[in-house]
């Protein structure tokens, strides 16, 4: 039996547009029948590498696999880990690829998943590299915006808050910025602007319609989908601007009267307090169905690292 | 004007940015050439007033397409026989390793100091480093 190549998701882009389309069809399809797919995981392990502490994305991968019928291990933080004792993140893998046959690593150095990928003989997962990419979240947010809106296609998508150390937000553009017909309307304060080489790199060259604005409110009525972000403490230097810039904005079940009644509400999570509590029974609320969402691909995409999808995502690879 | 001998067999690397002559002398390593080379500072020039110009004797192995990078203005000339067969300007190599240095405090290079600095050429012209895809910024002169 010929061997199936080493793939590993870094960057939201590794995977072609068309293995994503296929990646989210699987997910949808384990969504329908969670259950059925118990088993297909079992006697393999995921390692969660997490030298950086995320209890939402761990738990998930961990959920993932659990519901495959396999097994996990790893560490929460850096502190529980052999980086503490000053050990490479290329002879941690070399290590682990011993140990387990997938593994996640969120790092808070932006490339580290990248620099593990080449000593790995294992498939490496980005879990989120500083404020660099989270492609398992993109790859969520893809998921929740084609089940709410039955494609990735002629949308006009709104991105607010912090636009600048978002990578949600940039994994989430760049990913988008595949398919046709979409309008993004970037909507942040002046210091947390979409930095330019994502215009320059996904936008612009492809000619896709954008505008920067500083008003939540103005925008919300042409929106078909509202992506919401928190203003992340970790990511500033400077506590004066992080006290600032984090309550910019507010989403109010007041202002989702401006909205579409078939727009989407979208949110990596966790939240603190830029989508108040009122929005939560809004049946325009995706958020938390994201989260759940987040599971299901999660478990697409390690059946399909693994060669388990019955070569469904990588045709022709 | 100093008088160096004409090259019968070499490059010669000319329009060099005035003062930056040792620069491009150190990485392209061309003190670890044994055949003989020349540094000329501050040589006058008509487009540009000075300019620093280097000569190969021979038929070394230097990689000169780095030079697209550091000075747009460098031209490299191959002679052989005493004849100027070839004049170039080197084009922006697609990827740059351990020629600049990524300074995103927040890249896996600025703490795991043995990896190489690799720099790869973006669509729109500008170097990025491979790991956290941060824009190189160069000095303002």
């Amino acid at each position: 039996m010929e061997q199936m190549k080493l793939r590993h998701l870094i960057d939201p882009l590794d995977f072609s547009s068309q293995e994503i389309i296929r990646l989210l069809d699987l997910a949808d399809a384990i969504a329908s029948s969670p259950k059925s797919y118990f088993g297909i995981c079992e006697g393999k392990k995921l390692a969660t590498l997490f030298y950086e502490p995320s209890t939402r994305t761990r738990l998930s991968f961990e959920a993932a696999m659990l519901n495959l019928g396999g097994q996990t291990l790893g560490f929460a933080t850096a502190d529980s880990s052999s980086a503490s004792k000053g050990e490479s993140v290329a002879d941690t893998i070399r290590v682990i690829s011993g140990y387990a046959d997938i593994c996640a690593m969120r790092h808070p150095k932006e490339g580290a998943p990248l620099r593990a990928s080449h000593y790995s003989r294992i498939p490496v997962i980005n879990a989120g590299d500083g404020g660099h990419q989270h492609p398992t979240q993109t790859l969520t947010d893809l998921m929740t915006i084609r089940r709410r809106k039955g494609s990735l296609s002629g949308l006009t998508i709104g991105l607010c808050g912090d636009l600048k150390f978002g990578r949600t937000v940039h994994s989430l553009i760049r990913s988008l910025a595949r398919y046709d017909g979409l309008r993004f309307v970037l909507i942040s304060p002046e210091e947390l602007k979409t930095p330019q080489y994502v215009l320059e790199d996904s936008l612009i060259p492809r000619n896709i319609p954008y505008c920067e604005v500083s008003s939540l409110e103005d925008s919300m009525p042409e929106l078909d989908i509202l992506y919401m972000t928190r203003v992340q403490r970790e990511r500033f230097f400077n506590e004066e601007d992080y006290v600032r810039l984090k309550d910019s904005y507010i989403l109010t079940e007041d202002k989702m009267k401006l909205a579409k009644p078939d727009m989407a509400v979208l949110h990596p999570l966790p939240r603190v307090n830029e989508i108040a509590l009122d929005v939560d029974d809004d049946p325009r609320a995706a958020y938390f169905e994201q989260a759940q969402n987040g599971v299901y691909v999660r478990m697409a995409l390690i059946m399909t690292l693994l060669g388990l999808d019955e070569g469904k995502v990588f045709q022709n690879a | 004007m100093l008088n160096i001998d004409s090259l019968q067999n070499g490059i010669v690397i000319d329009h060099i940015t005035a003062g930056t002559a040792m620069v491009i002398y150190d990485l392209l390593e061309l003190g670890r050439l044994d055949c003989c080379v020349a540094i000329i500072k501050n040589a006058r020039s008509e487009k540009y007033g000075r300019k620093d110009i280097i000569k190969i004797d021979g038929e070394p192995n230097v990689n000169v397409d780095i030079l697209g990078f550091l000075d747009p203005n460098i031209t490299v000339g191959i002679i052989r026989e005493g004849i100027l067969v070839e004049k170039r300007k080197p084009q922006m190599p697609k990827t740059l390793k351990n020629v600049i240095r990524c300074k995103n405090p927040r890249c896996i290079t600025s703490t795991e100091e043995e990896i190489d600095q690799i720099f790869i050429l973006s669509e729109n012209n500008k170097y990025r480093c491979a790991y956290c895809e941060q824009e190189y910024q160069p000095k303002k002169k």
